[in-house]
């Protein structure tokens, strides 16, 4: 192990670890916001959204994430999407995760007692309040776990961008053995990165979790 | 049509499930302050009856009208979903698995509708909760989750939360069914009261001791028909029906 040179390129890989936390905290949020749409898409009253919301699960979750990368940041542009390889990695893992979030918050919601509902509905609760009131904070609840194990995967996930040229962890690993030979070193040191980050967004979510158990 | 005579007038009820017909032509009336039970085999069609009522379970034929408004009216989905949850206020529904919200605690559970629905204020709120939750025996449990109580316990509540929006008509779909023998009488004592109050109630139940206690009148359905209706000393005693017979028989051997 060649500490005197871990020592020496540390910094650079703390910038880089920098960029994945920026990376997973926007891709986690685009994310939540193409899961709560998809999900509400997919069990919509109307069958065209159902449809709508079905299709982007499938033909997200059905094809490589690296695929729906390198067609976003190197196919775009060809019909005028002209990105640069953060938004590119933005946008197009937040669109991934999305999909996978769709179906955990569907899960979530499906999985509430049907009964709740309804008895929501015969105190006179318009759908939309039932929901709101009763379906949704229960949903919530249910859904934090699966969500992180989501969380979690995307973080790990962000690594692909280095595909397309982002300084984030997995790309600087990479440069630093081109010029250092030592990727024993560089990959344990972006290897113990990751996992610092991993069990930071781990123990919050447990945090979360306990919080709002059912009591 | 003609206008509706009664409280309640349901008219050639009809449901069906594809091909498979729950309730064939089912006419049934209620007067104000009536107690109605309803008896019968599992699957007859007693729950899908009683759902009908407040459209938790829209009929595909007939008609449904209380206190001289048509429930099940044909409207525009959105016209028809103000016109239904309005109606719903009116209409109280107490289900076999009591269905508190896990999430609030009994007052809340007790206080959510009307304040929502009825703008009413938070020291009004609590008065009502506390009113409520009088009335069915459980003000001690007021700060409680419903995890925190026994099936009994929760039944009482949710009766609570049903008289909260001050409903003209109770519905209950097998309210102690799903309680151990020991629990429920605090649930009947509760129905009892109401019935003292001359609250207008819809009973399912499989409880005939009950039933003819506190029923105005008993209605036996089998396979999606009312087999017959009379009074409970009628129904229960000297039924007309050999299959009343038969359901009253084999009940009285399963509760032994
Ligand atoms: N959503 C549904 N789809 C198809 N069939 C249904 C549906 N709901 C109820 N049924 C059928 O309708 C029939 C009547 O059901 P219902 O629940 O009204 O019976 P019940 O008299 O309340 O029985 P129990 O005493 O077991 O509660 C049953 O045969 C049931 O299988
Ligand atoms: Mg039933």
């Amino acid at each position: 192990m060649d500490w005197e040179l871990i020592l020496k390129v540390y910094p650079y890989f703390l910038e880089a670890a920098w960029v994945t936390i920026q990376l997973s905290v926007l891709t986690v949020a685009l994310g939540l916001v193409c899961g709560a749409l998809g999900a509400a898409a997919r069990l919509s009253r109307f069958a065209l959204l159902r449809f709508l919301g079905a299709a982007y699960v499938s033909v997200i979750r059905g094809t490589p994430a690296l695929i729906q990368l390198f067609l976003l940041y190197f196919g775009g542009p060809q019909i005028g999407i002209q990105l640069d390889a953060f938004e590119a990695g933005v946008i197009g893992l937040g669109i991934n995760i999305g999909a996978y979030m769709t179906e955990t918050m569907r899960g979530a919601i499906i999985s509430v007692d049907r009964g709740q509902g309804e008895a929501a509905r015969t105190l006179g609760l318009s759908q939309f309040q039932a929901f709101r009131k009763v379906v949704l904070p229960q949903a919530l609840r249910l859904m934090i776990r699966p969500l992180g194990v989501n969380i979690n995967a995307q973080i790990k996930g962000t690594a692909l961008v280095a595909a397309i040229s982002v300084v984030e962890l997995t790309y600087t690993a990479q440069r630093y053995i081109g010029s250092t030979y030592k990727p024993f070193e560089m990959f344990m040191l972006s290897g113990l990165l990751y996992m610092a980050i991993i069990y930071a967004t781990g123990k919050g979510i447990t945090y979360l979790d306990s919080r709002v158990r059912l009591q | 049509m003609t206008d509706p005579q009664h409280f309640v007038e349901i008219r050639h009820a009809q449901k069906s499930y594809g091909k498979f017909e729950v309730l064939k032509d089912i006419s049934l009336t209620v007067e104000r302050g009536q107690i109605v039970a309803i008896i019968g085999p599992s699957g007859s069609g007693k729950s899908t009856l009683l759902r009908a009522i407040n459209d938790l379970d829209p009929l595909t034929g007939g008609e449904i009208w209380l206190d001289g408004v048509q429930v099940n009216k044909k409207l525009p989905h959105r016209q028809y979903e103000k016109h239904i949850n309005a109606m719903r206020q009116h209409v109280g529904m107490v289900f076999q698995h009591f269905n508190l919200f896990p999430h609030l605690t009994v007052r809340e559970n007790v206080t959510m509708a009307p304040k929502l629905l009825k703008g009413i204020s938070e020291d009004e709120a609590n008065k009502l909760a506390e009113e409520q939750l009088n009335h069915v025996g459980m003000i001690e449990r007021i700060d409680y989750y419903p995890s925190q109580l026994s099936g009994g316990q929760k039944q009482r509540v949710a009766i609570a939360r049903a008289l909260a929006m001050r409903p003209k008509l109770m519905l209950f779909d097998e309210a102690t069914s799903a309680l151990d023998p020991e629990l429920v009488e605090e649930v009947n004592q509760v129905m009892k009261t109401l019935a003292e109050e001359h609250m207008t109630m819809i009973i399912v139940t499989h409880e005939m001791d009950f039933a003819a206690s506190v029923c105005d009148r008993v209605l036996f359905m089998d396979q999606g028909v009312v087999v017959e209706e009379g009074p409970p000393e009628k129904v229960f005693r000297n039924p007309d029906q050999e299959r009343t017979r038969e359901f009253l028989r084999k009940h009285l051997e399963g509760a032994k």
